[in-house]
């Protein structure tokens, strides 16, 4: 085997250095009864050049590359510059394992200190981690995060956070006690500010909400962290599409605590929902809370700078159960991935990117709005995403448009009573004029 | 040569205007006032400015200071740092593959859905366990699933129970995610072999005990032997068997931790199966369980019905999500081509090689390095630095010393019953000229120990930046840049 490099004529040496006769009386410590008798049942060995005919074939069977898509939800198709594929390829940065020896990883922990930083930068906050596995863990080691440094067991999650981020939080809060709380929205998609007022009191340990949220609405987080810390509660913010931050003011300037979310339009392709990018930020009174590695500045002997993970002893390798978080193996190689990205936009890069976004989804809105029976449901300001609703049930209406190529949308009804002539429509730079018209052209014809 | 390069931070060597990529023009009418009333940034205040070539040497430069697998040798105990097959890569960077939106239709996805299937069938047949979830996202995230697992189930009949026993060698990470699923850790002390005492267990094993969390072989390296007796010493309490599969590598077409009576098991896909480990991630951690524990697996589930692959998210006893969408995909496919790669004896020889390179090395280094424990290891071996202690050298130096001789140091401190742990793992894609530089490196630091201590002190000498002040780095934290003037 080629990944095997011991020929039979080291094996002896070996074995003979050992003290051995065979490979087989190194396994003598496994009991005779639980040892396999028989070869596993699986396929025959296959060369390269088949596994990757194999592969070719089962490609195919994923038949999406002849629809147009404008779908989003969590998971967003932004353009990725070539350079990010071609530096985070190298062996150099897709083979180490975490930097336990820094000595010897200034590469990738220099990486994460800038990684930390442009989180900072983007989120408003003082700390950010090195990475979380994606934005829906992000949002349950929010709440949690919350809890333990507010120790009151009511939490409270808006309904238009993403639908799979609440499955998360409920899954990793059920088991301890908490009591999770679901606020309403109102007619502009927002967090109904009446329904919140009346669930949030002085047992609240963390309000956490999504801007834009679920159905692509802004919501005012200046105010929602106003009516937080208020009643002694801390505000969570979790985002979907960075993307967004390139335009709007950073969270962390309008008074969130925690900043959580998913990275996945930073660099990395949609790949059927993984591997994305959770990241986190949060003021710096909080950090021995932090959830995950973190990176920090130090010196050598020599007083040269020099980067080690640092503040460990919120970890489980040392803390054990008393640890911030269970994680270990974070996110790392798509946090380098978002950093190349972040540092080719650059600066004008991404406020030019987050433009385009919003300019586009406006266009795309005002188009198929123009169209009769079909209006925005919502009346919120949004970013590249938003709600529209249809005289007809979206399913219908969708199965219509995808014989004509278009997957236009998500539905919203499985999640939502009430918006099942809806669907969430996503729009981002990779749609060009010329793709939006088609769209508008279908639905025209679907509803014609 | 690189090495004369200071390489600054790229927030240090922005100017402004730079870019390092264009984007298209705005191809429809623009809007004004969109966003009127929504508090918007002016700047990304201190955000990067660099022009490609800059980017391109930074990230070049910064990746010429790591130490990596495709370079050397990588012994790091428990992490099973194996070769990452290229092919893997080129398969997981398939168009087909990286493009497919998480939502889309399933019939549009109809080839993911298959090979995660299949997947999911040869994990179940290498691990002998009977249904199986791919969505946790590393290897602490399965054991956290699998502990959500044992707990929907003992609360379905009516009591979550209170505690979880765990060995005192084992990884930081059980105790932590049995913390995080609502459960009180306690202790099992190893015996003088450095595995479970039996007595000990059937002392603390109640009815108030949900699982006992294993890893075997353990991180030692040494295969629990009374594995089946463990079992049912916890099964007769109505307690499930948990298994740490992070040294499956050891025993892969050798043995199956389903015929040992386990009732849970994560594996790690980043360790076992080749898939890279990037610097940290991302990882992928499957959780396979007996059939009595499929009922609560996270939705959904994968489904096969007349050759068409559908998701189920009808399952009423289920923990529900752990993670969004279904796992790490790309790692996945990784994986696969690995297996497909291998086939049934070639994953056997994996486990036999892992084990013969670690004992080359546990004979090889006897008597130079002090071994705890006498007892036989399979895939890894724990020395300790207690022989070296006599001149005042540490495990730490030890290790730095060795990136001096170019190669990466065990893992180090762990696990906690071997005082100044030296943990080794060579792993099956070593060839034993590498082995050999790695032994003799290990044997003339232990005589620069005796000879020469302060050399070992002040170590390492020719890497990038010395010895790290990570004292300072915890009291006075710096982490992030900031503008100074």
């Amino acid at each position: 085997m080629s990944y095997i490099p011991i020929s039979d004529r080291d094996k002896k040496e070996m074995l003979a250095k050992i003290g051995v006769n065979s490979v087989e009386e190194l396994f003598s410590s496994i009991p005779e009864n639980v040892r396999l008798k028989q070869e596993l049942n699986l396929p025959a060995p296959l060369s390269e050049m088949e596994v990757l005919d194999y592969f070719t074939e089962k490609g195919k069977k994923n038949d999406f590359s002849r629809y147009l898509h404008f779908l989003g939800g969590g998971a967003y198709e932004h353009f990725i510059p070539a350079v990010v594929d071609y530096l985070s390829s190298r062996s150099e940065f897709v083979t180490p394992y975490t930097p336990y020896q820094p000595e010897v990883s200034q590469g990738t922990l220099q990486a994460i200190f800038e990684f930390q930083t442009l989180i900072c930068q983007l989120t408003g906050l003082d700390i950010a981690n090195a990475s979380l596995y994606d934005g829906a863990t992000g949002a349950a080691e929010a709440i949690l995060m919350g809890y333990r440094l507010k120790n009151k067991k009511r939490l409270l999650v808006a309904s238009n956070v993403n639908p799979q981020y609440r499955e998360v939080i409920y899954t990793y809060t059920k088991n301890l006690g908490l009591e999770m709380v679901e606020i309403p929205y109102d007619k502009t998609g927002k967090i109904d500010q009446a329904g919140l007022t009346a669930s949030l009191n002085d047992d609240t340990s963390v309000l956490l909400c999504q801007s834009p949220n679920y159905f692509g609405v802004i919501e005012d987080i200046r105010s929602l962290a106003e009516l937080a810390h208020n009643q002694g509660a801390l505000l969570a913010v979790v985002i979907s599409e960075p993307v967004s931050l390139g335009l709007l003011e950073a969270p962390g300037k309008l008074g969130a605590d925690i900043v959580t979310g998913e990275a996945q339009s930073f660099g990395l392709p949609l790949s059927f929902g993984g591997p994305f990018l959770g990241f986190m930020a949060c003021r710096k009174e909080f950090v021995r809370q932090m959830p995950g590695r973190i990176a920090g500045q130090t010196v050598d002997v020599e007083g040269r700078r020099g980067f080690v993970l640092t503040l460990s002893t919120r970890e489980q390798h040392i803390r054990r159960e008393k640890a911030t978080s269970n994680i270990c193996t974070n996110q790392a190689h798509c946090a380098l991935r978002a950093t190349i990205f972040l540092e080719t936009l650059g600066r004008e890069g991404l406020k030019k990117l987050a433009w385009l976004n919003l300019q586009k989804a406006a266009y795309a809105a005002e188009q198929l709005t123009s169209l009769p029976g079909v209006s925005r449901k919502f009346t919120g300001q949004v970013f590249n995403e938003f709600v529209l609703e249809f005289p007809d049930c979206w399913e219908k209406i969708d199965k219509k448009l995808q014989e004509k190529g278009i997957l236009g949308g998500l539905a919203l009804g499985h999640h939502y009573t009430g918006l099942e002539n809806c669907a969430l429509i996503t729009v981002t730079e990779v749609h060009n004029k010329e793709k939006i018209d088609a769209y508008v052209q279908a639905l025209k014809e679907v509803l014609a | 040569m690189i090495n004369l390069i200071r390489e600054p931070l790229i927030f240090e060597i922005s100017s402004p205007g730079k870019s390092a990529v264009r984007l298209p023009e705005l191809d429809v009418p623009e809007k004004k006032d969109l966003l009127s009333g929504v508090p918007l940034r002016d700047d990304i205040e201190g955000f990067p400015e660099v022009s490609e070539t800059e980017l391109t040497r930074h990230f070049v430069r910064l990746s010429q200071m790591n130490y990596c697998v495709d370079f050397g040798f990588y012994p790091l105990g428990s992490c099973t740092m194996k070769y990452n097959p290229k092919i893997n890569e080129k398969v997981a960077a398939m168009p087909a593959f990286t493009m497919g939106h998480p939502l889309l239709p399933e019939d549009l996805v109809q080839g993911n859905l298959e090979l995660m299937k299949f997947l999911e069938k040869l994990l179940l047949e290498i691990t002998g366990m009977e249904a199986i979830t791919l969505q946790p996202a590393a290897g602490a995230h399965g054991e956290l699933t699998g502990m959500m697992l044992i707990r929907a189930y003992h609360t379905a009949q009516g009591n979550p129970r209170k505690y979880v026993l765990i060995p005192d060698s084992a990884h930081g990470t059980n105790p932590s995610s049995a913390h995080l699923c609502g459960y009180i850790v306690k202790e099992i002390k190893s015996n003088e072999r450095g595995t479970v005492s039996v007595e000990d267990l059937e002392k603390e094993m109640t009815e108030e005990v949900a699982a006992l969390m294993l890893t075997n072989p353990n991180t030692l390296g040494v295969f629990e032997s009374d594995i089946c007796q463990i079992a049912d010493i916890v099964h007769a309490k109505g307690g499930f068997l948990y298994m740490d599969g992070a040294n499956l590598n050891a025993m892969v077409g050798v043995a199956r931790p389903g015929d040992m009576k386990v009732d849970v098991l994560h594996l790690n896909l980043h360790k076992t199966f080749s898939t890279p480990h990037g610097g940290g991630g991302p990882g992928s951690g499957p959780v396979a369980v007996k059939k009595i524990l499929e009922p609560f697996l996270p939705v959904p589930v994968i489904e096969e019905k007349d050759g068409r692959f559908h998701l189920n998210y009808n399952r009423p006893l289920s923990i529900g999500r752990v993670k969004s969408f279904y796992g790490q995909f790309l790692v996945m496919l990784k994986a696969l081509a690995y297996i497909l790669t291998l086939g049934p004896q070639g994953l056997r020889e994996v486990a036999e090689v892992a084990v013969l390179n670690s004992n080359y090395i546990r004979k090889s280094l006897e008597g130079i390095y002090h071994l705890k424990y006498e007892t036989p290891t399979l895939h890894e071996c724990v020395f300790s630095d207690k022989f070296q202690k006599e001149y005042g050298v540490s495990n730490l130096d030890i290790s730095k010393r060795l990136l001096d001789y170019g190669l990466h140091p065990p893992t180090m401190s762990f696990p906690l019953i071997v005082h100044g742990a030296l943990m080794i793992e060579p792993t099956e894609t070593e060839s034993k000229r590498d082995l050999d530089l790695f032994i003799e490196a290990m044997k003339a630091i232990a005589e620069e120990a005796r000879e020469k201590p302060e050399l070992l002190k002040t170590a390492p000498h020719v890497t990038y930046v010395r010895r790290l002040d990570e004292v300072q780095a915890a009291r006075n934290p710096v982490l992030r840049w900031e503008k100074t003037s």
